[in-house]
């Protein structure tokens, strides 16, 4: 794994972007710079990151960074990675290039999943990076894929009839392995070292690699903003979070969790779950704890590890 | 001028376009298949698979991602072309207003082809028709000569500096896609002397990096669209330029727009695409019949030729503009409302009607476009308006 005296100090993601404080999205997007291993263009789907860090005439980045749409990162990605081949192959440009589209959830697990799963089958050179903060707290905490079941949104609100969001996350490591790409993994901003080392691994791949990373939301997931990374932790320290990676075929645990801490210290600390410590609602509650260790025992099946 | 022997293929309109896309030596093809397109990428698989074009194939999953693709490569400084059809070009109707706004000169192919409910696979112009705000350039084709000359024409008017617009080439669904004619082509270094590889004054190229795509609120909004607005009405200045260039090694003389018999034509049809032809032919035996009448044809649709069409329509007093195409709830329908727009600025004297044919490919015969000159005749010799809009060939 990496280590911090190997980083670079060049600041590739600059301050005075205007993502909310304790954002752990910056934190992720400052991290992933610091693993670049040459020219890099970043494709970046329409939500937090990018209307916070790029407010016209002003950017935060220091590499090229593209914008096009809210669905389409991969597709635009693909378009890149394509003409970069040719135009080299013609002669016409002589530089190798890396590629890393980033998305937010709802860019991911929902209305960009055809582009992805299009670029991922198509096996276009290129990382594609998740922040997942599960919802889309950009226009306002609604409700994704990737919310979790319970969790309020201002779509799935806790209400006295329904307390929450009824369904479960989709598995996006699952639905990406499936398309033979050579490298996946789920990572958490607490653990700088191995999503570090995890980037570099998917510039690295000679394929499409994808990147699940959890970004804590203070706005969204209501909770003090000093408390990004300690929540980023405990979402792994819970076993919420399992950080494992598939490289060529074989899953990996990479952050044993022997002894767990309650699922309920990570819960308590987020407002989105409040309403779950009702009396009334303690089924909601019983089933998010149950899909947690029921996610947590089929990756450490996959990963080889005794459960 | 120097003529420039050429060869004679017999090509369809979807063939004629692909051979003209292999001619321009394209960097990145990204598309999806759709009817009446599907011929139009089949054949430049073929090329690129065969290796007699040299380009990266993105064989995408949607007309969007597409799209998307194109955009993503045309930024990155490669020579771009995708094609479409109907529910293919609705479904990248978003996308279509970021490759104008973010000035990528991709060059796009589009059959037109009726907009479903219901169902149909054939030929009108609604699907354009739908897009025709998208900051686009748009020629319609008359013919499979005109789409395969367009197409060459298309990317040195969309990659010329002033312009750094995307254009697309619109031929008739099936009736040009899929009918044969012969086609005088080019040599390849024709092509080439007249087309050298794309020289992009902006890219994302890593090495200078930009930020493309940034978040314009509304103290720069304004100003942005306002650039591309200008740039696409003064892109007629540069079509005009470069069809003389291309008249100059083809022996073809293109313009924005086509003036037939109008020189003393008291009565007129206006109209785009296929149905010109037919419209010039009737108007030929009119013509024979001392009927004073004739045919203006629009190669350039956006941005739309104003003062041009002033020039055309000479002393005409009736003219009959034909939609392909229903603009819902509208007063006229979009290539009349058009008209009418411009000849409330210069010319309220020339009364017009506004006739819709052939919507999900219903033919229009000679004698109906007949029946049109006629009414037309009628009007400019009585100056009574009977309708404003006319249906033809409709079960009412």
């Amino acid at each position: 794994m990496v280590k911090l005296h190997e980083l670079s100090t060049e600041e590739l993601f600059t301050s005075g972007h205007r993502l909310c404080a304790g954002c752990a999205a910056g934190t992720i997007m400052r991290m992933t710079m610091k693993a670049l291993r040459r020219p890099t263009i970043v494709v970046n789907a329409t939500g937090c990151v990018e209307v916070s860090s790029t407010p016209y005439p002003y950017t935060s980045w220091k590499v090229s960074y593209v914008h096009v749409a809210f669905e389409n990162t991969a597709a635009v990605a693909a378009g890149i990675e394509a003409a970069y081949k040719v135009l080299k192959r013609k002669g016409l440009y002589d530089k190798d290039v890396d590629i890393i589209a980033i998305a937010g959830d709802g860019g991911t697990f929902d209305i960009g999943l055809q582009a992805l799963s299009g670029a991922l089958e198509r096996m276009h050179d290129f990382l594609f990076i998740c922040y997942d903060n599960e919802a889309y707290m950009n226009t306002g905490i609604q409700r994704s894929g990737a919310t979790p079941h319970g969790a309020a949104t201002t779509t799935s609100p806790a209400g006295r009839k329904i307390p929450g969001k009824p369904e479960f996350k989709k598995d996006l490591i699952g639905i990406c392995v499936a398309h033979g790409i050579e490298y996946a993994a789920t990572a958490s901003p607490a653990y700088w070292n191995d999503y570090i080392t995890k980037v570099m691994k998917g510039l690295e791949v000679n394929g499409p690699a994808v990147i699940h990373v959890f970004s804590p939301c203070p706005t969204g997931m209501r909770f003090d903003p000093s408390k990004s990374i300690e929540v980023a932790r405990l979402a792994v320290q819970t076993r919420y979070w399992p950080v494992y990676e598939y490289e060529g075929g074989t899953y990996r645990l990479n952050i044993k969790v022997p002894q767990p801490k309650p699922l309920i210290d990570f819960l308590k600390m987020q407002g989105r779950f409040a309403h779950l410590f009702q009396p009334s609602f303690q089924r909601e509650l019983e089933a998010l704890q149950k899909w947690v260790e029921e996610n947590w025992r089929r990756i450490t099946i996959l990963c080889g590890e005794k459960t | 001028m120097v003529i420039f022997m050429a060869k004679v293929m017999g090509l369809t309109g979807n063939e004629a376009i692909a051979y003209a896309v292999k001619q321009c030596n394209v960097d990145v093809v990204a598309a999806y298949p759709i009817t009446p397109q599907t011929v139009m990428v089949e054949v430049i698989s073929e090329y690129i698979y065969n290796g007699e074009m040299d380009a990266e194939f993105i064989c995408v999953e949607s007309e969007h991602s597409a799209m998307s693709a194109c955009i993503g490569a045309s930024l990155a400084g490669a020579r771009v072309f995708t094609g479409t059809a109907s529910q293919g070009l609705a479904l990248m109707h978003e996308m279509l207003y970021i490759a104008s706004g973010l000035r990528c000169p991709i060059v796009m192919g589009v059959a037109n082809r009726a907009l479903s409910a219901p169902l149909n696979i054939h030929g009108d112009h609604s699907d354009m028709m739908g897009s025709r705000d998208c900051g686009w350039i748009q020629i319609y084709a008359e013919n499979v000569q005109e789409a395969y000359d367009w197409t060459i024409q298309a990317f040195k008017i969309a990659e010329d500096p002033r312009v750094l617009l995307p254009v697309s080439v619109n031929i008739d669904g099936f009736i040009l896609s899929h009918c044969v004619e012969n086609v005088f082509v080019l040599e390849d270094d024709v092509v080439a002397r007249f087309l050298p590889p794309r020289k992009p004054l902006i890219t994302i190229d890593p090495t200078n990096p930009i930020t493309v795509g940034a978040m314009c609120l509304p103290d720069y909004y304004f100003e942005v669209k306002f650039q591309q607005f200008q740039t696409l009405n003064e892109s007629l200045k540069v079509i005009r330029e470069v069809t003389k260039e291309y008249e100059s090694l083809s022996g073809r003389k293109y313009d924005v727009l086509e003036a037939y018999a109008m020189e003393d034509a008291e009565a007129a049809i206006l109209c785009i695409g296929s149905t010109a032809g037919t419209a010039k032919e009737v108007a030929k035996g009119l013509r024979r019949e001392g009927k004073k009448v004739g045919v203006v044809k629009l190669w350039v649709y956006r941005p739309f030729p104003q003062e041009d069409l002033i020039k055309a329509l000479g002393d005409v007093k009736a003219l009959a503009v034909l939609d392909r195409a229903f603009s819902f709830g509208a007063p006229f329908n979009a290539l009349c409302s058009d008209v009418i727009s411009t000849l409330y600025k210069y010319r309220k004297d020339i009364r017009v009607f506004n006739c819709v044919y052939g919507l999900g490919g219903r033919d229009i015969t000679p004698m109906e476009i007949r029946g049109i000159f006629e009414e037309t005749l009628e009007i400019a010799d009585t100056g009574r308006l009977k309708e404003y809009v006319r249906f033809i060939g409709v079960r009412e």
